[in-house]
């Protein structure tokens, strides 16, 4: 049963080939036997997850499902979950218990799917390797020496090892491609605003968005389908109609331009990743698409600007971590002063505090107009380039990460080196566009993933795009060796 | 741009983050780096370019001013780590 896709699925429990029950409780055996190898869970609540199983068996019953009923999905342990602890990965909440749920999980709930647990993550979802986790390190079900990505890793480790069918990722600067393509899954990042933010814990406001991560661009479309539209408790959720994200599926890319931003394809990429890029691209050019070449002329400031935006971003954001309304607190505080500052010291990690002091360095008065107001200009810059280059072609296509996942500790001590990861993905966040990461193949038995970015709210044509490819090839397929291993 | 040790001290008491004593040397040396590498920025022209806050430029949405929310006070405090008559508690800052 875990070897098979959403849509596999969706038919089975109405071909009444397995109930939800069953369905839930193989993926809860599956983690309860496994997971000790890849971490990816940081809270699985096995009564409510049968309790959600037997309410939609019984909507089944009745006739009355929607799409994803009875459907198990792993969250990020980003969203509130209401009477479930939700930690981001860091100790500053690890005793959170939020009063409601996020808009996004409140969205899955009502259309009945199934809680199976919350998924490790790089704390407060600032890193690339899921090792700024406060529980420790997820692992790459392809090779458990390796780091499974991050931010979203716990996510995508999940779906690869067959311990969840589907989950829910954050990408902020390549949160959910960067891990799809080191796990060899898919992912969805949807353009600025398309999923609400609200009850998802902020990292970067003008950054942050909540995509599907699955096995294929198919059960990524069935879950965008649950997870987009307008929230009105969210400001910034768009009110750009939403659409069914699987109808377009079928469609012919016969004339559909592919530009090939130059930049992504030079120095830095490993020359194993980009053989397999370029092998992705023949087979979407057999599919009757033209490759163009296109440039981003400013892609070399995108790490810089990225690194002050974000920051800044999360300084203020996480000001809100004090110890008086909720999470950690210090013990025995002498005063005011001491309750902020040591509660911040022990509940944070390194990274978040490197973050939260550059940020606070780009913000400070003397300091505003060189950094941020700069990096604000820059960024307009970067969403120009690819304005221009979407008057040449319908979607661009690269490489998603230089190279397939790196091992645990190899980057951990550096956070320069580790920025450098996501070179391809970050731009994508700053000019507010979907990205995509498809598998692509493997080097040396890792995955490595074929990254698609379109126009503002064109994740269907993305969607489109990825599964042509997926019917071509058989990537996707491909089982990690933890999916074949553990209870069926 | 380099950073001296007393600015990042500086910057942490804004930030309410203390950082220990022995570990005020390495994090120095880290937002160096950070900041070295954002220094390309500096380079840029970007005289008459409007700075971009929003990646759709869209504009703050607005709804009628009522009130839509119940009180659920206790259900928030129930999470706090100190309260008492439905009052945060927080160390005495008024003699």
């Amino acid at each position: 049963m875990h070897e098979k896709s959403v849509a596999r699925l969706i038919a089975g429990l109405r071909e009444k080939s397995f109930s939800s029950v069953e369905l839930t409780r193989c993926y809860l055996d599956r983690i309860e036997a496994l997971d000790g190898q890849y971490n990816s869970y940081i809270s699985v609540d096995q009564n409510s997850a049968l309790a959600a199983a037997e309410a939609a068996d019984r909507q089944l019953a009745a006739g009355d499902a929607s799409p994803l009923t009875g459907i198990p999905v792993a969250h990020k342990d980003i969203f509130c979950t209401a009477g479930m602890r939700t930690s981001c990965g860091s100790r500053m909440l690890d005793n959170f218990v939020p009063p409601y749920d996020a808009t996004l999980i409140r969205r899955f709930n009502e259309q009945g799917a199934v809680i199976l647990g919350k998924t490790n993550m790089d704390e407060f979802a600032m890193g690339s390797s899921n090792e700024s986790s406060y529980y420790g390190a997820a692992r790459n079900p392809w090779d458990t020496d390796r780091v499974p990505g991050g931010s979203s890793g716990g996510s995508a480790a999940a779906v690869a090892a067959g311990l969840a069918p589907a989950a829910t990722g954050t990408d902020t600067g390549g949160s959910i491609r960067q891990p799809a393509a080191f796990c060899g899954i898919t992912g969805l990042k949807p353009t600025y605003g398309r999923v609400s933010r609200l009850g998802m814990i902020a990292f970067a406001s003008s950054l942050d968005q909540a995509g599907p991560m699955a096995h294929s661009a198919e059960d990524c479309a069935l879950l965008l389908n649950a997870m987009a539209g307008q929230d009105p408790l969210d400001s910034t959720s768009s009110d750009q109609a939403t659409e069914d994200y699987t109808a377009r599926l079928g469609d012919s890319l016969e004339g559909l331009r592919i530009g090939l931003p130059k930049e992504y394809f030079g120095e830095g990429l490993e020359a194993a990743t980009g053989e397999r890029v370029d092998a992705a691209l023949k087979q979407l050019e057999a599919l009757g698409a033209t490759l163009v070449e296109v440039s981003l002329p400013n892609s070399h400031l995108t790490i810089p600007t990225y690194y002050v935006i974000a920051p800044a971003e999360a300084s203020t954001n996480l000001s809100r971590f004090d110890g008086v309304r909720y999470g950690h607190r210090c013990a025995d505080p002498v005063d005011l002063h001491d309750l902020y500052t040591r509660t911040r010291e022990e509940g944070f990690g390194d990274e978040v505090k490197r973050r939260i002091l550059v940020g606070t360095y780009a913000l400070s008065a003397g300091y505003y107009d060189a950094y941020y107001k700069k990096a604000q200009q820059v960024r307009r810059l970067i969403k120009q380039d690819f304005m221009a280059c979407f008057e040449q072609a319908d979607v661009l296509a690269g490489p998603t990460t230089p190279g397939p996942a790196f091992a645990l500790g190899a980057k951990s001590d550096d956070p320069v080196s580790m920025y450098l990861e996501d070179v391809y993905t970050l731009a994508v966040n700053l000019a507010g566009l979907p990205g995509m990461s498809v598998p692509a193949g493997f080097v040396d038995d890792k995955p490595v993933g074929l990254q698609l970015i379109g126009r503002h709210f064109d994740e269907a044509r993305l969607l489109n795009v990825a599964h042509q490819y997926q019917l071509a090839t058989d990537w996707h397929l491909r089982q990690s060796p933890a999916m074949t291993g553990g209870a069926s | 741009m380099a950073i001296e040790q007393d600015e990042i001290e500086k910057i942490a008491e804004l930030a309410r983050i203390r950082i220990a004593d022995d570990q005020i040397g390495q994090v120095t040396q880290r937002i160096t780096e950070i900041l070295g590498m954002v220094d390309q920025l500096q380079a840029v022209d970007t005289s008459d370019i409007e700075p971009m806050a929003n990646p759709l430029d869209a504009t703050q949405q607005l709804r009628a001013d009522v009130v839509t929310e119940s009180n659920r006070r206790e259900e928030f405090q129930a999470i706090a780590p100190a309260v008492e008559n439905g009052l945060y508690l927080v160390p005495k800052v008024i003699d």
